[in-house]
């Protein structure tokens, strides 16, 4: 017996080095399958965002952290200008800079680029490991293991944590899921010690991104569940009064968040549910003192008293609320709600393409498999494998004896775990976000991941040891122990699975047992009731091979999927874009080339004007005022751009002028074909600018409500600003100025610039750069002047005398 | 090397030969006899060869003839070479000779002297004849200042037609070669001639020493005048077998400035007509060998660039972001790897040093401010520079990977740098190859400390009480 003791300690110990090591090697795999676009491209920050959250970086680590928190950015929304330090989630920022620093004092002297370009991988890789810690509290250490190695590589998250994507959303999802570990492990252990961890995790995330109150609504959601399914413990109590507690004193920390922690509709759920707890502990605490008969009187008095409080407070607080005009809440959480809110009053919301609804599709292409294992896995968490599998044997066995159903019943009946039901809140609650925004299928991918890591793990838990019963080898191979033989082949799955909760400790002793007779019997004929019981939740071997086969391809094709999507689809920078023709790559850097042009060939405190898009990328990289840009909250400044690109030239002009713009850059894809330029994004524009200046009007720019470039055009959208500056003299490349991305010839070609001129075009034409021409009435004179001293004929032969020069 | 052109020219010469005898004589009583000057205006570095007949007038032997240069000239001088020639016709051979600033008093006007030290002292009446280049930079000035991207590039250069001097001359020629026909306007100072791209000033006879009459010659030059403001280069060894060179430049159109639209398409579509004075490309020569070349600025990678490697050299073709007008500036970096070999040595006494070339890669440029650094490895000692030309020194400490004391780096700056000055210079340092493990032992013990903290960790229980 001891060195049967000392066996399964060494297994113990095997089993714990074996998943540290999958574990290092679900890290090395979650980094590196981001690292495509570093080797397809280049190492370099990525898209939009993650230009702002770099140059926000970059002043950290220059000027320290006080000059950051009292950073008023000059360079951005002129003349408004903006304070970073208190409007920008410092969180991602504070976990490169801190990054940096570490290194740089450990003398290694990495660029703030780079570390910036790899923070998201890193991250991922802490990701993926954070969800192992979760699904190993649900589940085990099993369905973490499989849980961690689908999140490793889950499109959605891939999508948003490629090498050089420096986003929020990077570390978020770190913080997201280790929060909810450490609340399960709160709601598992009852410890104050996690329960601090826990608000700290918290504190993490609402410094990282506006996300976090998906956390402070999904965990007071769930501690309601909780409640009012009566599994109410000193356990749930730890694990929220004192994340509510501390996690919103330290949220109000965080500048961007402040005050909002306490006053806005987001977070009035978690003190709502806050003192629903402290009511529950009293009733639970009063039970506990007095005696049944006493109990029921006490419960009607205070049960009249309360209800009165009760009401009187809920009637301030919808007060409160409704005095507010978007009753307290933010426009993106309102568009959560109401999936239609955007678009009906937000133009600017409804503009970024992230914020529309997905099509199924995407679902496919961000989830893939883990949408179909995803049931399965609520299923399975549900009840538990053994059910599952009892429902399918019961399709594949022709009769239903009692006993099977006997079994069943006892299954189901065995209550839901708290950390199971909050993995089910989570995903129902992800699903429902993610199907108002695209951008939350972000949120969706840990949930799909754990549940199906669940599914997958449990699936291949039933089958393999289906196989293992069956498998006559075993016994054959060794009949005289062959009771020893299949215990250790059974032992180590058990230690896998050492951290099982509660519920699954019962069968697994039982499961021990029974396998132990099973192989036993395996020798002999199984004739008795009780071994029959036993074999219920073995499955046919071939099912269950040919099942094995299946879920195999399943993982294959998601692991082929996954890496595709890393590699074709989510990698590519979109500052640099390529294109295969049949004498190889071609590579379209314009968008640098205007960059670079602007920051070393114009003054220094000269203002950009552009559509909001390129405003980081503006700052970040040609170091140039801007006057709107991606961080879109002051609508009317947006509206006013907008209004000066859908205005004739003149009126632009002035707009412009007045807001001392002196270079006004377009993005045109006309000549190469690039679809996402200026052009296309005109409509938004105009809706923009006219939500705010009524003389725009949408209507104006569409031919029968079609929205055309060509001869059939409007008036309006032929004079308007951004088609004079995307077609300026562009007749002269081909002769009949026909537009790649729009498929047509333009429909007025031969015009003339009167207010602006043409300073610098990109090699393929993508953006074009304009300057606004000084005004009218000093314009004469120096064109005169400039002219006569630009004539060399005037100096032409003369015999020169020049005093001599010293 | 860098006499080569000198060569060249020397033959078209007539050749003196000159017996050499001790004799002594004020060095203020030499006379030229004949002067000759070409002066080369292709490309925005101005290159001038002036072939000088000294002779001694005086009594005693002198060993020291001055050149004079106007103040103008000597602020943009960027070399000044001298030499001897001796043997006869074929057997010609140049002898460089030592060519040093004279400090204060300044001549009349404030001219300012160089003076060339001959190999050996020049008797009474005896003749010997010079070989001088010098290389002006920024001697061009733009007229018209700025320029439309259709038009051409105008520039003026200013010079005497006489050659200035502290001593008297007898006879004196001056050759202009201008890089195209096209000459605007040019000073006449009888007799002058103009024969396709040379202009000819002189001869001229008896002009007295500090004589000066300028000319000012207005001419087209479409060369890019590719000017670099400041380039760092840093050269870090590592005796694990890598030298790793980064070149920062800041570089800027000096030409006339471009005034208004830059028209994309007429720059396509015209190529030859458009923004001639521009320039697109630009080629550095790097040492052969090279690896790991990489081309990129403070925004990333920059995808245009070519290299072809051969057995002599490498040539890296590239082209900046966009293409450069008067006035346009841009910065890129340019690093690349080369094996140790070919460039580390041991000398006789131990010491090892490294063998590089100074000055810039890019071809027909110029440098106004050459930072070298040259990064020793973590632990070198007693680090001295042999350096052909005058420079500044300091040295500097720089921490890279894991470093703890950190790295000494001598810095060599330069201002003013051209092409003549890619000759090679050296760097001597102590080295004791037992620091090459200091790093890998750190990591190492690193990594051991830290599982010995693990095992202490699992086998140690920490709970102060048992449960």
């Amino acid at each position: 017996m001891a060195a049967t003791d000392a066996q399964t300690s060494l297994r113990h110990a095997f089993g714990n080095v074996l998943a540290f090591f999958i574990l290092i090697l679900i890290g090395v795999l979650a980094f590196s399958i981001r690292l495509f676009s570093v080797i397809k491209y280049e190492s370099v920050i990525h898209e939009f965002d993650p230009y702002f959250n770099y140059r926000v970086t970059q002043f950290l680590t220059k000027n320290g952290i006080y000059d950051f928190w009292n950073w008023f950015d000059d360079r951005t929304w002129y003349p408004l200008g903006r304070v970073i330090g208190g409007t920008v989630y410092p969180g991602l920022t504070l976990t490169a800079g801190t990054l940096w620093w570490i290194l740089n004092s450990l003398n290694i002297p990495l660029s703030v680029e780079t570390v910036c370009v790899f923070t998201a991988p890193i991250f991922s890789a802490f990701a993926s490991w954070a969800t192992y810690l979760l699904t190993k509290e649900v589940k085990g250490p099993g369905a973490g293991l499989t849980a961690a190695v689908l999140l490793a590589m889950v499109p959605s998250y891939i999508s948003r944590s490629v090498a050089g994507s420096y986003d929020n959303e990077a570390v978020a999802i770190f913080a997201l899921i280790f929060t909810f570990y450490l609340y399960i492990k709160t709601l598992n252990t009852g410890s104050l010690f996690y329960a601090t961890l826990n608000s700290i995790a918290y504190f993490y995330m609402v410094c990282s991104w506006g996300g976090y109150t998906f956390i402070i609504n999904l965990i007071p959601m769930h501690a309601l569940l909780c409640i009012v399914t009566g599994r109410y413990s000193s356990r749930l109590y730890i694990a929220y009064a004192p994340l509510i507690v501390l996690g919103t004193l330290l949220a109000a920390l965080v500048p961007v968040v402040g005050f909002n922690a306490v006053m806005t509709s987001e977070h009035f759920a978690s003190f709502l549910v806050f003192i629903l707890i402290h009511v529950v502990a009293l009733v639970y605490y009063i039970k506990g003192i007095l005696s049944p008969k006493m109990f029921k009187v006490a419960v009607a008095l205070v049960v009249s008293g309360g209800l009165a409080v009760c009401f009187a407070m809920i009637a301030v607080l919808v007060a409160m609320v409704a005095s507010s005009p978007t009753m307290g809440w933010s426009g993106r959480s309102l568009s959560l709600l109401d999936p239609t809110y955007a678009s009906k009053y937000i133009p600017i919301i409804a503009s970024v393409s992230e914020h529309q609804p997905p099509t199924w599709p995407s679902y496919f292409m961000d989830i893939n498999v883990l949408a179909f294992l995803v049931p399965a896995g609520i299923i399975v968490s549900f009840f538990c494998a053994k059910i599952v599998c009892l429902i399918f044997s019961c399709y594949s066995v022709e009769f239903l004896t009692k006993s099977r159903w006997s079994l069943l019943l006892q299954a189901c009946f065995s209550p839901l775990s708290d950390a199971s039901s909050f993995v089910i809140l989570y995903i129902v609650t992800s699903v429902y976000f993610s199907g108002v925004m695209v951008r939350l299928m972000l949120v969706l991918a840990p949930a799909a991941c754990i549940l199906s890591g669940i599914a997958l793990s449990q699936a291949f838990d039933v089958f393999t040891r289906s196989i293992k019963l069956q498998l006559p080898s075993l016994s054959i191979d060794s009949p005289v122990d062959a009771g020893d033989g299949s215990s250790e082949s059974v032992v180590p799955d058990d230690t896998v699975k050492t951290d099982k909760t509660e519920d699954t400790q019962k069968e697994r002793t039982s499961k021990k047992s029974r396998s132990r007779k099973s192989s036993s019997e395996s020798v002999e004929k199984p004739s008795s009731k009780s071994q029959i019981k036993k074999r219920l939740s073995v499955l046919p071997l071939e099912t269950s091979i040919i099942a094995i086969v299946l879920l195999v391809l399943l993982g294959a094709f998601y692991v082929v999927h996954s890496v595709w999507a890393a590699a074709e689809a989510y990698s590519a920078p979109s500052i640099v874009l390529t294109s295969h023709s049949h004498d190889g790559l071609h590579v379209f850097d314009d968008f640098r080339e205007a960059y670079a042009w602007l920051s070393h060939n114009t003054e220094v405190d000269d203002k950009v004007a552009s559509w909001w898009d390129y405003g980081y990328q503006t700052t970040a990289m040609a170091n140039r005022t801007v006057i709107v840009d991606n961080n879109t909250w002051n609508n009317t400044h947006i509206a006013t751009v907008g209004t000066a690109m859908s205005s004739p030239e003149k009126a632009a002009w002035e707009i412009f002028h007045s807001l001392d713009v002196k270079y006004v850059l377009v993005v045109f894809g006309g000549l190469v074909g690039y679809p996402s330029d200026d052009i296309n994004k005109f409509l938004w524009m105009v809706r923009i600018g006219g939500g705010v200046f009524p003389h725009i009007k949408e209507p104006d720019y569409l031919r029968d409500g079609q929205y055309r470039i060509d001869n059939m055009a409007t008036p309006t959208m032929l004079n308007c600003l951004m088609y004079k500056l995307s077609y300026y003299r562009f007749v002269e490349t081909d002769g009949k100025a026909f537009d790649r991305v729009r498929r047509t010839e333009i429909g007025k070609k031969h015009f003339k610039l009167t207010h602006f001129e043409e300073v610098f075009t990109t090699h393929h034409w993508m953006v074009r750069i304009y300057k606004l021409k000084p005004p009218k009435n000093r314009i004469r004179g120096k064109t005169k002047k400039s002219k006569s001293k630009a004539n060399p004929k005037t100096v032409s032969k003369r015999k020169e005398l020049k005093r001599n020069p010293f | 090397m860098a006499m080569e052109p000198l060569l060249r020219i020397g033959v078209l010469f007539l050749f003196l030969h000159l017996s050499v005898l001790v004799n002594s004589s004020p060095s203020h009583h030499l006379q030229i006899i004949n002067a000759e000057r070409r002066i080369d205006l292709t490309s925005h570095i101005i290159k001038v060869y002036l072939t000088l007949k000294v002779e001694n007038l005086g009594t005693s032997p002198t060993s020291e003839v001055r050149l004079a240069f106007s103040p103008a000239e000597a602020e943009h001088l960027a070399v000044v070479k001298a030499a001897v020639t001796t043997g006869k016709r074929k057997k010609k051979t140049y002898v460089p000779l030592d060519v040093k600033p004279v400090g204060p008093p300044d001549g009349p006007n404030g001219t300012k002297f160089f003076s060339v030290t001959l190999l050996t002292p020049l008797g009474k009446g005896e003749t010997t004849t010079l070989e001088v280049l010098y290389i002006l930079t920024h001697s061009l000035e733009p007229f018209p200042v700025e320029i439309s991207q259709s038009e051409s590039q105008l520039v003026y250069f200013r010079d005497s037609a006489i050659l200035l001097s502290p001593y008297h001359v007898k006879q004196q020629t001056t050759f202009i070669k201008t890089p195209r026909s096209r000459v605007e306007s040019f000073t006449v100072v009888e007799p002058t001639k103009r024969a396709g791209t040379e202009l000819k000033y002189g001869p001229y006879d008896d002009h007295t020493p500090y004589s000066y009459s300028p000319v000012l010659v207005h001419f087209e030059n479409n060369n890019p005048f590719a000017v670099v403001e400041e380039l760092e280069r840093e050269i870090e060894i590592s005796h694990w077998g890598s030298i790793q060179v980064i070149e920062r430049y800041r570089l800027t159109h000096a030409g006339a400035r471009h005034k208004g639209v830059f028209s994309r398409v007429e720059y396509q579509t015209r190529s030859g007509a458009s923004g001639v004075s521009s320039f697109k490309h630009l080629l550095a020569k790097l040492p052969p060998r090279v690896h790991s070349v990489y081309y990129r600025d403070e925004i990333g990678n920059i995808s245009s660039s070519h290299l072809r490697k051969d057995f002599l050299k490498s040539e890296l073709e590239f082209e900046p972001r966009y293409p450069l007008f008067g006035g346009w500036k841009s910065t890129f970096l340019i690093g690349y790897g080369l094996p140790l070999q070919d460039f580390l040595f041991e000398s006789p006494d131990g010491k090892r040093y490294l063998n590089f070339t100074y000055g810039c890669p890019l071809s027909d440029t110029v440098v106004d401010k050459l930072i070298i650094k040259v990064v020793l490895p973590e632990g070198s000692k007693d680090p001295a520079a042999v350096i052909p030309f005058q420079v500044d020194q300091h040295l500097e400490t720089k921490y890279s990977y894991l470093d703890i004391v950190g790295r000494t780096v001598v810095v060599l700056e330069k201002k003013n740098v051209v092409p003549e000055h890619n000759i090679p210079f050296q760097v001597y340092y102590n080295f004791n190859p037992i620091f090459m493990l200091a790093e890998p032992l750190m990591l190492a013990s690193v990594f051991f400390l830290l599982f010995a903290a693990s095992v202490a960790y699992l086998h140690v229980d920490l709970s102060i009480r048992k449960s």
